[in-house]
């Protein structure tokens, strides 16, 4: 195997041999599978070095924590450990990331919900763990479908987001991600979600590197804070008059401190573009008037709509979004600057990505935003949802 | 006191929102411009040559003998702080201190205004401390004082610095010192 990237052969515990990001995402010759997301993610975090998992695998989520576990029998991963529930699995992640271990969990819908306040912690404590967010609906009764109403929770956490559309995004974004996280001016959870049971138990054709190579570690010393420690703040949490005390510095070491951590998020957009190849992704005619934003497997139908369209003679074009947090403004702003008629499909009844969108484009953007088709709770999109309402919106006869 | 800076009472609008980044590699920054480090380190050191009350603030990780690296770095920050006539106030650990600080002794990342203010420090020099406490000083700072801040960082440098450059490590201390020694000379300082 011929590695031009790699300054010298050092192994991991596990005998894989250590190489750049860039050396496995760009230039590592690959092969073809055919695996469900969940399979996948074993796949990539396979090649991440991973020192620590925690882990509430509850069924029917999807199996990733699970073989995850299986990593760790198999002697990729450092250690394993099941937690009593979820919120105890975020808490004894960020416990494992403070003492300087790289650090994966997966989890989705009422579970994000029930580890909630760890995720604001998290980022409060500059930790670079990963969450694999598959996405599913919140609600009662309880569902176990597609939908990703969770995100609307997750927006505002100080974690970075990204979305990826398929298996091969997951397993690429799952690498890349732990690499921007980890970027000492970065240094910030990271949570790849990726729509459940439409990508997580989905077979899919995917293209895999050898899984003789793998990130190289960690280095927890590259790090904006000093690993874990208790007499200071952020370690030193409830005891501390930083917390309590109200009074003017107080107050103001709390709002810089959140701003920092924001200013962090907003730091990792120049090697998001490197890893991610754009915040972005365009599809279609340039100077489509009808534009499409999504995220993850609503933008795959949008694409199909797209294609439907074309075949039609209508141009149009998809905008998808790779980043959440950071939300990409300029490339959202720059590629629909050409549009009149803007669609913004989702998985979720309240349309919390139409929310961003008409937010970030809000007098910047003549165009007419339409957060539909929305479906939940467990509907697909058929393209043709997302055709009737670019009719019901757009007179095609007047050259739209 | 000190006068206030251009954000007033509130860290925000923070460089990050109002579009800095931190340097790439090989770059510096001094307020909104991308430059070669030389031409910062020139610029930063016209800056505390010719400011009020120019201190250096060493944080933890040049405070403690914990690497060869520490040790090398402490020694020329102490020839750094002769060749600019700065004073030099620790920042020797990251905790609030409470009912209050001594200002004339320590500089703390969650109360460093009052430090700056009650010493009417005009340009200061960060260095050796850790990032995340550096960039909640600094912030604080950058709103609270009209104090010219340089963040001189080991990892990547501070967007909410007025001058910062990265990737320093001994050796680049040194080049900054036999910088500053010539505009010394040139300033006659």
């Amino acid at each position: 195997m011929t590695m031009k990237n790699t300054e010298m052969e050092e192994k991991n515990w596990s005998g894989q041999t250590m190489v750049s990001t860039d050396y496995i995402l760009f230039e590592a010759p690959r092969t073809k599978h055919f695996m469900t997301g969940s399979e996948v993610l074993k796949e990539a975090m396979k090649r991440c070095t991973v020192d620590a998992s925690v882990s509430y695998p509850i069924t029917p989520q999807s199996e990733a924590a699970h073989l995850i576990g299986e990593l760790w029998a198999e002697g990729y991963v450092g250690t394993y450990f099941r937690g009593e529930n979820e919120f105890g699995v975020m808490s004894e992640v960020a416990g494992c990331a403070m003492a300087g271990a790289r650090t994966v969990t997966t989890t989705s819908g009422p579970g994000t919900l029930r580890a909630m306040e760890n995720f604001p912690m998290w980022s409060g404590t500059r930790i670079p763990c990963q969450l694999i967010l598959m996405a599913r609906g919140i609600n009662s009764p309880l569902t176990i479908q597609p939908d990703n109403l969770e995100v609307s929770f997750l927006l505002e956490t100080g974690c970075m987001i990204w979305y990826a559309e398929n298996v091969q995004e997951l397993f690429d974004m799952s690498i890349a991600a732990f690499t921007v996280a980890e970027m000492p001016d970065v240094h910030v959870p990271i949570i790849t979600a990726v729509d459940g049971f439409f990508v997580s138990h989905t077979r899919e054709s995917v293209m895999l590197p050898d899984d003789n190579i793998a990130l190289k570690r960690y280095d927890p010393y590259a790090a904006p804070l000093p690993p874990i420690d208790s007499e200071m703040p952020p370690g030193r949490f409830l005891r501390d008059p930083f917390v309590m005390k109200s009074n003017y510095i107080s107050y103001a070491t709390h709002a810089s401190w959140q701003w920092e951590v924001r200013s962090a998020v907003e730091r990792s957009v120049p090697y998001a573009k490197h890893y991610l190849e754009g915040l972005v992704h365009i599809t279609g005619d340039e100077d489509a008037e009808i534009v499409f934003v999504a995220c993850g497997t609503a933008s795959h139908q949008a694409k199909e709509a797209n294609r439907e369209l074309t075949k039609m003679g209508i141009k149009s074009k998809v905008v998808k979004l790779r980043t959440i947090r950071p939300f990409p403004h300029k490339e959202l702003l720059e590629a629909t600057k050409s549009a009149k008629h803007i669609f913004v499909p989702e998985f979720n009844v309240v349309g919390w990505l139409d929310k961003e969108v008409t937010q970030s484009l809000y007098s910047k953007s003549e165009a007419k935003i339409v957060g539909r088709p929305r479906v939940a709770g467990g509907m697909s999109m058929p393209v043709e949802a997302i055709l009737r309402e670019v009719f019901e919106n757009v007179d095609v006869k007047k050259g739209a | 006191m000190a006068n206030l800076g251009p954000a007033h009472y509130a860290p925000y609008p923070v460089a990050t929102y109002d579009g800095l980044l931190t340097p790439p590699e090989g770059k510096a920054m001094l307020l909104t411009e991308m430059v070669d480090e030389e031409v910062a380190m020139r610029e930063i050191a016209r800056v505390m040559l010719t400011s009020e009350n120019a201190t250096i603030f060493p944080g933890p990780q040049v405070l403690y003998a914990w690497s060869e690296e520490a040790k090398k770095k402490a020694t020329l920050i102490k020839e750094m702080a002769e060749v600019l006539n700065a004073k030099m106030i620790p920042m020797y650990d990251y905790r609030p201190k409470y009912p209050k600080i001594d200002p004339e002794v320590e500089i703390n990342p969650n109360h460093p205004n009052l430090t700056i203010w009650h010493n009417d420090i005009k340009a200061a020099i960060f260095i050796g401390v850790h990032c995340h406490y550096a960039n909640v000083a600094l912030k604080i700072v950058r709103s609270e004082t009209d104090c010219y801040t340089v963040g001189m960082c080991a990892l990547s440098g501070h967007e909410d610095a007025m001058a910062t450059i990265r990737d320093q490590h001994a050796e680049d201390v040194a080049k900054f010192i036999a910088i500053a020694k010539e505009v010394k000379q040139e300033l006659g300082k």
